[in-house]
């Protein structure tokens, strides 16, 4: 894989005004890259800011604090209307919920043709319907779905149509924020193996966020674990699964439900008690071994090391 | 083991204005005094309305029971007026829901709502129900039990709220708990939590389970026999082992096809094609034929009946007929079957290199 750096996260933070002096820290200090053609997986419980990262990313929240760099390029802060234009065609978003996320007042021609009318792509009508019929194509509907609405659609093709969506730009890099919760078990394997063909097509370099652990190990290259708005560790995906050192990883990973009745009667779940570290001392997000990142403080830094070298 | 409840050929439908929908279409099960049946299958399948059913939840008079029986310690609950069934319902047969949020009254405290079941069925006093509520909120993990009482649904978190909400299922000492999806709104952590506090419930109180779910990690972990439901029916019913280890129905498959495993091999997901059927009007012969590649000629014509596989093993799929020509499980779910065990094993000694 190429090591061209397409996205680059620096200490991003995002606090949320709760109501007179109080704040949540919804993330606090994350920092990664994203390579480009790879995927990168965001994992963590409910309420540990994986949305909240993600939507701070392509700008739907402004970040408190911190840098996106896209290619190089900070695409937060003051800019020009025709920047952002140019920015938000590389970049685009598909929603966990397929029904909330659509207009449903809307024809489907209509809700995938906007960001084609946006940007100006197509020269006339004809070619409007013309990318438009070839984009349905592209996620497995047919051009008679056009003209329908939402409603008509079940959840699963609902999704393809936020995928069409998110395609009509041409854009280098998606967000995928959940984008098979929602979904039934044999409609989300369709739509995993969709985003899996597309990326080699179209050479799409994703930001998958779920918390769905054996389908973000099956889909990314890379994972990131958050927990309470900071990103614990971070590896490749193998090496995650395969030497998971956190505390909060391990517990995570021991409870993943396994289509397996042998292993799901013996096993041994590991339970994550924050309070093991030491508070005194200061955390930091570092490097074990190449690649491999914990967020530890130094004495654990050490002792981490060492269980390494042991194994 | 005696049978606590016996379901037979129960067809249920709704009458919508676009016609009548079949959503359970001839379902035959049993449930053992002790046992836990999971009930798998996706949205749509009936196994939701099937176990709606059971406890007589399903509004009328849009749903109809169109035929069959459920027997409950012999009593069929299908004739009984909504009186009796009020004295049944949270006493023998209870109910867990997958959203404790909307299961739980947002304006009653949680003391109050626990109490109601058992004021109600046991003729308690207000006096009596209060310790006894305490009591059960501490059975299910909630700390400070007494002071928890006093607070209302939207101080507990989503984990703590299904604890209330099992806490109140099992007030009265069920026979039978029917729990629908009810880790399906938790995260992996507090899903885990969760189905290990059922499973020493049932060991301390001798109760039966019904599982509703569509993950099958989840199956694994607390099912003893499954039964997979499709369109109103159920294609394969036997006991945990026998469908994860030795599947018959190319839906099992199918399913057991498109869950990841953790392993180190990048495999293609089986994912099975199409949507399924619209329950207005259902397919002639076999539902699933149009979405199944294994499908014979016969399917198209004629409903597979349940061919049996061993005594607890049954699958409706003509791939079992004698004349059937043989058909070995797909590549992946074969290496899925054989790989299951090895990939606990991956895990297992991750966990122990940590202690």
């Amino acid at each position: 894989m190429t090591v061209e750096k397409l996205l680059e996260v620096k200490d991003l933070k995002r606090h949320f005004n709760i109501g007179g002096k109080a704040t949540v820290k919804a993330i606090d200090g994350v920092t990664f890259d994203i390579y480009k053609g790879e995927t990168f997986g965001l994992v963590g419980e409910s309420g540990c800011g994986k949305s909240t990262t993600g939507r701070t990313i392509i700008g739907l929240y402004d970040a408190t604090d911190g840098e996106v760099l896209f290619k190089g390029e900070d695409v937060h802060g003051k800019k020009s209307a025709a920047e952002k234009m140019k920015f938000n065609r590389k970049m685009q978003m598909i929603f966990q919920d397929p029904s909330s996320s659509l207009n449903s007042r809307m024809t489907v021609m209509d809700i995938i043709a906007e960001g084609i009318d946006i940007h100006n792509l197509a020269e006339n009508k004809e070619a409007r319907k013309k990318r438009v019929e070839e984009l349905l194509e592209t996620v497995g509907l047919n051009k008679e779905h056009a003209t329908r609405f939402p409603h008509e659609f079940s959840g699963g093709q609902r999704q393809r149509i936020g995928i069409a969506r998110a395609l009509a730009v041409e854009p280098e890099f998606i967000i995928a924020d959940e984008p098979i919760s929602a979904l039934d078990v044999s409609i989300q394997a369709q739509v995993v193996n969709l985003l899996k063909q597309l990326q080699d097509e179209f050479g799409l370099t994703y930001l998958f966020i779920a918390h769905d652990l054996s389908m973000v190990k099956y889909l990314s290259d890379r994972i990131g674990v958050m927990y309470f708005g900071n990103m614990v560790e971070l590896a490749d995906s193998h090496e995650l699964y395969k030497n998971p050192i956190h505390p909060y990883t391990k517990s995570l990973l021991s409870a993943i439900p396994l289509p397996d009745p042998e292993y799901e009667r013996n096993r041994q779940r590991v339970e994550y008690d924050p309070s093991i570290h030491d508070p005194n001392e200061e955390q930091q997000f570092r490097e074990i071994k190449p690649g491999h990142w914990v967020r530890c403080s130094e004495t654990e830094f050490e002792q981490y090391k060492k269980d390494l070298n042991l194994n | 083991m005696s049978k606590l409840l016996e379901v037979k050929d129960l067809a249920i439908s709704f009458n919508t204005f676009s016609g009548e929908v079949q959503a359970v279409r001839g379902v035959s099960f049993d449930v053992a005094k002790g046992e836990t049946l999971a009930i798998v299958g996706e949205s749509g399948s009936g196994k939701s309305v099937t176990t709606k059913s059971l406890m007589r939840l399903l509004p009328t008079p849009q749903s109809v029971i169109k035929r069959g029986q459920i027997l409950f310690e012999g009593e069929d609950l299908v004739n009984k007026t909504d009186k009796e069934m009020q004295k049944i319902r949270g006493k023998d047969i209870s109910m867990i829901f997958q959203d404790p949020m909307t299961s739980l009254n947002p304006t009653m405290k949680i003391g109050n709502q626990i109490m109601e079941g058992l004021i109600k069925h046991q003729n308690m006093s207000r006096s009596e129900a209060r310790p006894k509520a305490a009591e059960l909120l501490k059975q299910v993990g909630i700390p400070h039990a007494e002071k928890r009482l006093h607070q209302y649904p939207h101080q507990f978190s989503g984990g703590m709220r299904q604890r209330v909400v099992i806490a109140m299922a099992l007030a009265c000492n069920p026979k039978l708990l029917i729990a629908d999806e009810p880790t399906t709104a938790l995260d992996v952590t507090i899903q885990a939590q969760i189905l290990e506090l059922m499973k020493d419930v049932q060991k301390e109180t001798g109760s039966s389970i019904i599982f509703i779910t569509h993950d099958l990690g989840v199956v694994a972990n607390i099912a003893d026999r499954v039964a997979v439901m499709y369109a109103g029916k159920i294609v394969e019913i036997g006991t945990t082992e026998e469908i994860f280890y030795n599947p018959q129905h190319p839906y099992t498959w199918g399913l057991l096809g498109s869950m990841p495993t953790l392993d180190d091999t990048d495999e293609h997901l089986m994912s099975i094609p199409g949507s399924p059927p619209d329950m207005l009007n259902p397919p002639k012969g076999d539902a699933f034929a149009p979405r199944n590649s294994y499908a014979l000629k016969i399917d198209t014509e004629l409903e597979p009946p349940m061919f049996k596989v061993s005594d607890t093993h049954y699958a409706a799929t003509w791939l079992l007929h004698e004349n059937a020509p043989k058909v070995e499980p797909p590549a992946e779910v074969k290496r899925r079957m054989a790989g299951f065990s090895k990939t606990g094993e991956f895990l297992k000694g991750e966990e122990g290199e940590d202690q």
